[in-house]
């Protein structure tokens, strides 16, 4: 069964606090998750500032505007799916991200049909 | 038909734990305990109560479900990938021999208070699933409509089966923290048995605590919480239909065999290792019940647990009641002190029994005007009628 592993990021601002998790923690989860077989898929996002929205409109027309729509306390920083049993073991997997600490994981199961 | 009653309440959740272990889905499962147990209703009055009821129940509900997946092809395939899914989860454990069923309510217990589902649907799905109670008989107890309910239920469901919750006992490094949700919805069955008047329910608690220990005997908080309910079930004669204050009660009414074993249950939760919460609040309990009268408490030894209890878990309500019991260690103004210094907790501003206990202290500091206008507040926070008859005659008879 494959699960979306969410990683949000608290928003940077806050209180200004440097993240507790290092690159190497980041490097070392990555490793593990490649190396238990369950790896799916993964990509870590660059930077909010980059972020662009699009929509369509009824009649057609686009709208580009900078950044994302909604004021968000929490930002998505990257993701992993990951193929797993069930979902305590995808949320054993979310608890063990480094991300867990400096935020939060949103586990989505993917919609199988 | 009473035995057949007793039988059905006991098979339910065995027949729906083993179903579930054996065909994956808790909707098939539930179908077909369900229509297994009718089925009994048709056939035992006439020809008797087999010698092994459960098994019967379960044949026959394996034969069903069998049916059931012939008939569906979609769903068979469905069933068969979850098989394969549970394969690579972990080994299924061997049939008992002499064809008895294993009892696999444990897992149900941790499937039904999964922490991925929201706390009520964790109290209704145990209620469900282990209790044996209808939709409607579940949606009573939570006083909302019958409909709401069935939603509530299917949305968890759903929730068990398309994000994959699985049936399994958490591994031992896992039970710390799995196990208090399993019993926080088993006590929240209780509490709310109580707040609604419903005597059924806080047995049914009590029912499924004893199950849960029978099943996990090594982990003292499930001692701690059964002792827990039965040491306040003791008191549901002298409460008299209504709420009593403990102050008020005619203890010769208590359930004293009740007692005796709750006390004994309080000794084995405390025993052998650092106390848990519900052993603690067990032990509170047992103090109040095993006094003479109110005013002879062993208050400082409740205070005591007081502060235990709140180093285990630190909370404005524990507080508001450690402060209770110091107003009657050290007076009414020693209380009053403590209370007055949590009025800026938010979790207690709506909180009633922070307003009524404030007017009791007060009343008996002579402070009566103020007392009354507490009372009042109190009255105007109380969320269920007895409350609110309680406060009145506080209000009335000062």
């Amino acid at each position: 069964m494959k699960y979306l592993l969410l990683i949000n990021a608290d928003a940077v601002d806050e209180a200004g606090k440097p993240p507790a998790c290092t690159p190497a923690d980041w490097m070392a989860y990555d490793k593990e998750v490649k190396e238990a077989g369950i790896f799916v898929s993964g990509e870590s996002l660059a930077d909010l500032v980059t972020a662009t929205t699009v929509r369509v409109g009824a009649d057609g027309k686009r709208t580009v505007t900078d950044g994302p729509f909604a004021e968000t306390r929490e930002i998505l920083g990257g993701f992993y799916v990951i193929d797993v049993p069930d979902l305590d073991a995808a949320l054993d997997w979310a608890a063990r991200c480094p991300g867990a600490i400096d935020g939060s994981i949103t586990v989505r199961p993917v919609a199988d049909f | 038909m009473e035995s057949v009653e007793a039988v059905f309440r006991e098979e339910h959740g065995r027949l729906l734990a083993a179903l579930v272990r054996r065909f994956g889905d808790l909707d098939l499962a539930e179908e077909v305990t369900s229509e297994a147990i009718e089925a009994a209703l048709t056939h035992w009055p006439a020809s008797g109560v087999p010698p092994k009821p459960g098994a019967w129940l379960m044949t026959t509900a394996r034969r069903k479900a069998v049916d059931r997946l012939r008939r569906d092809r979609v769903l068979a395939t469905r069933l068969a990938v979850l098989q394969v899914e549970a394969d690579r989860a972990g080994p299924v454990p061997p049939v008992e021999p002499g064809g008895e069923l294993p009892d696999e309510r444990l897992q149900l217990f941790f499937t039904c208070a999964h922490p991925a589902l929201a706390a009520e649907d964790r109290i209704a799905l145990t209620l469900r699933c282990l209790g044996g109670l209808t939709t409607p008989e579940v949606a009573r107890a939570f006083l909302v409509p019958a409909e709401t309910m069935a939603k509530r239920i299917t949305r968890a469901k759903k929730k068990i089966r398309e994000a994959r919750i699985p049936f399994r006992v958490p591994g031992a490094d896992e039970l710390p923290e799995r196990l208090p949700v399993v019993l926080q919805a088993i006590y929240s069955i209780f509490t709310e048995g109580y707040a609604a008047q419903r005597p059924d329910l806080a047995e049914e608690a009590i029912r499924l605590t004893r199950i849960l220990y029978r099943l996990l005997p090594g982990e003292r908080e499930i001692p701690g919480l059964l002792a827990l309910m039965l040491l306040v079930h003791a008191r549901r004669d002298a409460r008299e239909g209504g709420l009593l204050l403990l102050a008020e009660q005619d203890r010769s009414r208590w359930d004293r065999r009740m007692i005796e074993e709750g006390s004994g249950l309080v000794v084995v939760a405390l025993t052998g290792g650092p106390p848990g919460p519900y052993g603690v609040q067990a032990a509170i309990a047992a103090l109040h019940d095993e006094a003479p009268d109110f005013a002879s408490t062993d208050w400082p030894q409740i205070v005591a647990l007081y502060d235990v209890l709140l180093a285990l878990t630190p909370s404005p309500v524990v507080e508001l009641n450690r402060a209770a019991a110091v107003a009657m260690r050290d007076g009414p103004q020693a209380g009053l002190d403590l209370l007055d210094r949590l009025a800026g907790e938010p979790l207690l501003r709506g909180h009633h029994p922070y307003a009524a206990a404030r007017a009791d202290l007060l009343d008996r500091l002579g402070r009566r005007d103020e007392a009354a206008a507490a009372y009042r507040q109190a009255l105007e926070l109380a969320g269920t009628e007895p409350e609110r008859a309680l406060l009145r005659r506080r209000l009335g008879t000062r």
